[in-house]
């Protein structure tokens, strides 16, 4: 047997003895997806115990090194163990945005001492991380951020506003673009990190269309930074920003054709009934949820590709907002046939059967993916000028 | 298996782009265009495939070739692809040798040879309809002394005129719409009462409609099974619908580098056309279009030479993005090149027919996207 037969054995043993019944259950509500932090109560004890496993063997964050609380496994093995963990239906242990996020910017810019002592933090789920990034005067115009840190020597002292700052409610810490220097433009913002309970922190949710708050506005006033909560240089915050951005657009792109998006035209085929072919009883919208099946299996086989080549760096560093821009245009236009196979039943807001409206919220959330961390635009214009190198005008 | 090629595939695809590019680039096609050449391609080139080794990418080393899959002809495809080379490489290197793969020893003897050196051209004649249905099969195989006498037609039979041999599937049971019953033959090309007669395509290739009146052929010119070749003619199709997405996606990828080349050199209102950023959103959404089909290829590719169960799913997906995404850039190659875009000089036309004759080689996104419904079970 070779090394990876034998571990793709050791990791099926592990977590048959490990993951428990509830944990490969498909994920129903919001609280089902464990975001952990300070404030974080566990839905039921399997939750708890199969973050415990995960933590213990370093699987929140498989391939980190073991030093920062992940595992070391091969690029290969992790990918071992996500299809071991996909075949039994396992949820993900811990979702974060430290995992996802800040924690590959800290790999590639963080002091060891930074690494050792956040990494660890987020691999256990302990800290539960928001970002502050857009302003209500910078969005797809990120760079004009206008939130400002003045230097009084050992610390900052930060004044300002975020907005979209995603769970920022419930969030512990927030990593943080903010202005140390009006004069540069782009030399002049500074990528900070610290506790959302500092004094001088407020936090007031945004109702979405959607009838939810996933997002926060976020103020800032005279709240005191530490100056060893700096991540990277001074004034090269910009250079963190845009590496973490490309790890969001990764994971927001990854919401499209990814796991557990099964075909949409099976799914839908008992309640809207089939002809004496057996098949789907409206061909038009059979045609529809046809193409998108192609698109999301096609889409599914680009993400594998992006993440192999990942490993490997043959990948132009600007693929991240190609693979956001597909991923979402086609998680959008998925939901899209989502309300239209579900017809009058899907239109339900406040029932129980709907779910208190998953379905119409869901569809309306989705407009969002096309938007949040850099709108489809926004990725046209960058995939145009970085990886098509496409003159200026 | 990571999915991307590994460095033999990525040495392998190295030498293809070079020999390709340089013994076959879009000029070759256009010479044998204007000469009206009746075959659609050029002999001395078949040849040169064999000496490179192509030829036998999918022979076993037992019967002389080089053992690979489908990735590696998929590589050579792709290059076939972006420079339009009029090859017979596709019916004869790629479904003909899947079919030979299934027979006796005896007939990959009398054939795999001749491949192997670039002498002897395969047809393969399973269309009997304007469009590709494979299921429903018609054309009769009856049993007549020690063989079978076959009676009916086929069409759309590329390089059907030129072929040495075809693959014919017909019925000797059953009736169309079953897939038992099925039956594949190897036909010589002089037997009697065999006639093709061949038309020019859009592309410029030659495709045969080809009639069978009584021709006899013996019991060992079957491929496989006697009423089971639908296992043949499946992996005849496997092979034959993902080497059309890969040279798809070459076609693709060829049309859209000369348009944005195009892109980078066209002024007009004073500035490159390139910089507009009505044409930047639209060449950006394209590159992305075809990203998505040059994966769904790979992974189509890798999945049958895995012997995977899910690989069949796959191909029909890679025939149908893979369709989808070169049909947008043949018709945004076209219209980004403007005025020029409508001449017989420029090469992106060219682009714009191989797409359209390449799209109805086995199945075209519609039947593809179709095929992906049923395997999902809607």
């Amino acid at each position: 047997m070779s090394d990876l037969e034998t571990f793709r054995a050791e990791t099926r043993d592990w977590l048959a003895a490990n993951c428990p019944a509830e944990m490969r259950e498909p994920v129903r509500d919001d609280d089902d997806v464990c975001w952990g932090g300070r404030n974080w109560t566990f839905k039921n004890d399997a939750q708890k115990a199969w973050l415990d496993a995960c933590v213990a063997k370093g699987y929140t964050v498989p391939e980190w090194p073991e030093p920062y609380g992940g595992a070391g496994l091969s690029p290969a093995e992790g990918k071992v163990l996500k299809q071991e963990m996909a075949r039994i239906s396992a949820r993900i242990p811990l979702s974060s945005f430290g995992i996802w996020m800040l924690g590959p910017a800290l790999l590639q810019f963080g002091t060891e001492e930074q690494k050792v002592h956040y990494l660890n933090q987020i691999a256990q789920g302990k800290i539960r991380w928001c970002q502050g990034y857009s302003e209500p005067g910078s969005g797809s115009d990120l760079v004009s951020l206008q939130t400002y840190g003045e230097d009084k020597g050992d610390h900052w002292i930060v004044n300002g506003q975020k907005v979209w700052t995603s769970y920022a409610d419930k969030a512990d810490w927030i990593f943080c673009l903010v202005r140390t220097d009006k004069n540069d433009k782009y030399r002049g913002i500074s990528f900070l990190l610290f506790d959302m309970a500092s004094e001088g922190v407020s936090t007031k949710p945004i109702l979405l269309i959607s009838g939810n708050s996933p997002f926060c506005e976020t103020f800032f006033d005279d709240v005191k930074v530490p100056k060893e909560q700096l991540v990277g240089e001074l004034n090269r915050g910009w250079d963190v920003a845009k590496y973490l951005l490309g790890h969001e657009r990764e994971m927001i792109s990854n919401m499209g054709g990814g796991d557990g998006s099964g075909s949409l035209g099976k799914a839908v085929k008992p309640v809207l009934g089939t002809d004496a072919m057996g098949r789907l009883d409206e061909p038009v919208l059979r045609a529809q949820l046809a193409e998108l099946d192609v698109d999301g299996l096609a889409f599914k086989a680009m993400a594998e590709r992006f993440m192999d080549e990942l490993k490997t760096k043959k990948n132009h560093p600007a693929t991240p907002n190609m693979m956001k821009y597909v991923g979402t245009e086609l998680n959008k236009r998925r939901h899209e046939l989502v309300m239209s196979a579900g017809g009058s039943e899907a239109l339900e807001w406040e029932s129980e059967d709907s779910g208190e409206g998953a379905k119409s919220r869901g569809w309306l959330r989705t407009k969002a993916n096309s938007i949040e961390g850099g709108t489809s635009e926004v990725m046209l214009n960058v995939i145009s000028k970085r990886i098509l190198e496409m003159p200026d005008g | 298996m990571p999915l991307y090629l590994n460095d033999d595939q990525a040495m392998l695809q190295d030498s293809a782009r070079d020999f390709i590019s340089g013994e076959a680039p879009v000029s070759h096609l256009r010479e044998f265009r204007d000469k009206n050449c009746k075959d659609g391609f050029g002999h001395a080139l078949w040849k040169q495939f064999g000496e490179m080794g192509f030829t036998g990418i999918l022979v076993s080393e037992e019967d002389g070739g080089l053992g690979l899959g489908n990735v590696e002809a998929g590589v050579v495809l792709e290059e076939i692809g972006r420079n339009l080379t009029p090859s017979p490489f596709l019916t004869t290197s790629v479904v003909g040798v899947e079919a030979l793969n299934a027979a006796g020893k005896d007939m990959r003897d009398r054939w795999l040879p001749g491949i192997l050196s670039g002498e002897t051209v395969l047809g393969v004649a399973i269309d009997e309809s304007i469009k590709h249905r494979p299921e429903n099969i018609a054309m009769k195989a009856e049993r007549s002394g020690n063989g079978f006498k076959l009676n009916g037609k086929k069409q759309f039979v590329i390089q059907g005129a030129s072929a040495d041999m075809l693959i014919v599937a017909a019925r000797t049971g059953g009736s169309a719409g079953e897939t038992d019953g099925l039956t594949v033959f190897a036909v010589e090309k002089d037997a009697a009462g065999l006639s093709a007669e061949s038309a020019r395509l859009v592309d410029s290739a030659m495709a045969a409609h080809v009639e069978f009146d009584n021709v006899e052929v013996n019991a060992d010119a079957v491929i496989g099974e006697v009423d089971q070749g639908w296992d043949v003619l499946t992996r005849m199709l496997r092979a034959g619908r993902v080497g059309s997405a890969a040279e798809a996606v070459g076609v693709g990828s060829g049309a859209m580098d000369i348009t944005f080349e195009y892109l980078k050199q066209r002024k007009q209102f004073g500035t490159l056309i390139g910089a507009f950023q009505a044409l930047q959103h639209r060449a950006a959404h394209l590159y992305s279009e075809m990203e998505v089909a040059r994966s769904a290829v790979l992974k189509a590719q890798q999945l049958l030479d895995e012997g995977s169960a899910g690989a069949e799913l796959m191909v029909s997906v890679a025939k149908a993005k893979a369709g989808r995404a070169t049909n947008l850039a043949v018709r945004e190659g076209v219209q980004m090149h403007g005025g020029i875009g409508m001449t017989d000089e420029y090469d992106i036309g060219l682009y714009m027919k191989r797409d359209r004759a390449l799209a109805e080689f086995m199945g075209d996104a519609n039947y593809h996207a179709n095929r992906v419904a049923e395997m999902n079970g809607y």
